[in-house]
């Protein structure tokens, strides 16, 4: 292999692997069925699908999360950054860079915003001018959290918890963060301000992102590679612009029908629709 | 009309007529106050980190004071044996946290209750196994503890104070400021609130929850430690001092289960209001209402005002 395809973005080693894993809570429920995936270094990977797809289960499986909602990985394997990461507790994954934002922000509501930030920095054994350091460099990508360090977190909005949340997870110098619905609850001016700065994190500061996303437009837009989750599999996947043109994805999830659909491909729109929403 | 009279005017004309007995009253309930909040406090640390009311933190005090002793029994120097106390609670918490708690982790809080209780039976029949079941007197003295009094003259009458009673004040104070600024300012203490405040989040950052807890029952023992020396000095090291620490509930009740200086100010109130009860409106009852007026104001708050006077502020955005 030449250096040169080697810069190419598409050809950059994958940080993480996800091979043929299978999910199941309470010793029962099968909630992922064999899901696959890559993540390239300092790319941004989406993995889109309705409510209780498993997008969700996927991220948590990643950061080993699972254990806390008695889930357990029974098959498959996980890679991280050349190690296979599937016994390892959150702790110490966080230590080795990869972090999850979880859904529905979870700030730590009686802690300060500063205190909350600095939380995020709790593995870190690099001393104190260093968190110093990277605590400015967060309040520089979200101005609004400098104003409100000194609030609790609990009394500020939606989107400056959810702010919060990403610059915690940043404090903790990560070389991937799973983000897990960033938009969910809040206005779309916020989640454009929001995914505009994963978008500026991703470039400034060679954070790769793995997230899980209802809203297909926002996630598409910013996403370089996306794959679709239904009911535990990966249906489809493609880079971002490709399933942006995608007639199935524009349909069930971008809510924009194609023209022209009439007689004989109703019916097998029809049976392809019922496969989607199944 | 009598009866009116001795509720509402008589215990005061006595308060006002004798101003240094008044004091003595308060002394003693201000005394007994702080050991009540260190015995709280105990209370709260574990019900912030874990969410579980730690049911054997009355025998850990027991049990704490009763190593004390036992090494200082031993042979051994009573600084030694102090240290030594506390690598004991030390590897309590640390036993607790590998035995118990890491295998309960998500199990309902009625179950982690039920563990402690176990623990509590562990406990006692552990500590009578070594030490035996009789009462054991504190090494006071040999722990530099003062054990004279002071009189003070004043109003033309006398209030006694016991330099013990003055050191144990002054430890209590010492310990709380301490755990204050350690949850305020330190790393680890902000990690304690963050996995107080939610579990999973304090995971996905991550705090190891098994090093916290580990951490917490920790302190809760050094707390404990420092409240079975006091009580011990004043009465004996036995295991009926557990019953002491029952009292404790009444005091989280009225402060707040996640609140230190709500521990404090709850133990500083029924501290007062007991002494004060039973000396001045006890003989209306024939006496002896020290050992239930506590619960009895536990009631009532947990009528009016359950979440304590200073319970962890629920917050609700609007």
């Amino acid at each position: 292999m030449s250096v040169a395809e080697n810069i190419e973005p598409q050809t950059a080693p994958d940080i993480l692997q996800v091979n043929n894993i299978e999910v199941i809570y309470n010793h029962v429920i099968l909630v992922l069925k064999g899901v696959s995936l890559t993540v390239p270094e300092r790319g941004i990977v989406a993995i889109l699908g309705a409510n209780g797809a498993g997008k969700t289960t996927t991220l948590r499986a990643i950061s080993n999360l699972l254990h806390g909602e008695r889930g357990v990985v029974t098959k498959g394997n996980i890679v991280f950054d050349g190690n296979e990461i599937h016994n390892l507790t959150p702790n110490e994954l966080v230590r080795r860079g990869c972090i999850q934002v979880m859904e529905g922000r979870h700030v730590f509501e009686h802690l300060t915003i500063e205190e909350n930030l600095l939380t995020g920095a709790y593995t870190r054994k690099d001393g104190g001018a260093a968190i110093k350091r990277d605590l400015d460099m967060v309040y520089n990508y979200f101005p609004r959290l400098r104003e409100r360090r000194r609030s609790l977190a609990g009394y500020t909005s939606g989107g400056e918890q959810q702010m919060c949340a990403v610059g915690r997870a940043l404090m903790s110098r990560p070389k991937m963060i799973l983000l897990d619905e960033p938009s969910m609850g809040l206005a779309p001016q916020l989640v454009d301000e929001i995914f505009e700065i994963v978008h500026a994190l991703n470039e400034n500061e060679g954070v790769t992102f793995l997230l899980a996303e209802q809203n297909t437009n926002v996630a598409l837009r910013y996403a370089t590679y996306g794959y679709i989750l239904e009911s535990g599999r990966v249906v489809m996947d493609g880079a971002a612009k490709e399933l942006r043109e995608n007639e199935d994805v524009k349909e069930f999830y971008l809510g924009v029908g194609g023209e022209g659909r009439k007689s004989f491909r109703d019916v097998k729109h029809y049976k392809r629709r019922k496969r989607w929403l199944a | 009309m009598d009866l009116l009279f001795n509720i509402f005017v008589s215990p005061f004309i006595e308060m006002v007529t004798m101003p240094d007995f008044l004091l003595q009253v308060l002394w003693e309930g201000f005394v007994s106050g702080t050991l009540y909040a260190l015995i709280a406090l105990g209370f709260v640390l574990i019900f912030k980190a874990s969410g579980v009311f730690n049911f054997a933190q009355g025998i850990m005090v027991v049990f704490a004071a009763l190593t004390l002793v036992g090494f200082h029994a031993a042979g051994l120097p009573a600084y030694v044996s102090l240290v030594l106390a506390l690598a004991v609670m030390g590897f309590l918490a640390w036993g607790v946290e590998r035995v118990v708690l890491r295998h309960l982790v998500n199990q309902p809080d009625l179950i982690l209750f039920m563990a402690t209780i176990g623990l509590s039976y562990f406990l006692i029949g552990f500590g009578e196994l070594i030490f035996g079941g009789e009462p054991k007197s504190m090494i006071t003295e040999q722990l530099g503890l003062p054990t004279g009094s002071t009189t003070i003259e004043i109003f033309d009458g006398i209030v006694i104070l016991q330099h013990l009673d003055i050191a144990a004040a002054a430890i209590a104070a010492i310990l709380v400021a301490g755990l204050a600024l350690f949850f305020s300012k330190t790393r680890i203490g902000r990690a304690l609130r963050a996995v107080a405040d939610d579990h999973q989040a304090a995971l996905s950052v991550g705090i190891s929850l098994n090093q916290i807890w580990a951490i917490v029952w920790f302190a809760a023992g050094i707390v404990a430690l420092a409240t079975g020396i006091m009580w011990g000095a004043r009465s004996d090291v036995s295991f009926a001092l557990q019953i002491v620490a029952l009292k404790a509930l009444p005091v989280l009740i009225l402060g707040g289960f996640t609140s230190v200086p709500g521990a404090i100010i709850g133990g500083l109130i029924i501290g007062f209001g007991e002494k004060l009860f039973e000396v001045y409106w006890g003989g209306l009852l024939g006496g002896g209402v020290e050992g239930w007026f506590a619960y009895v104001i536990a009631l009532i708050f947990l009528l009016f005002r359950p979440q304590g006077l200073f319970g962890e502020k629920i917050i609700e955005r609007v």
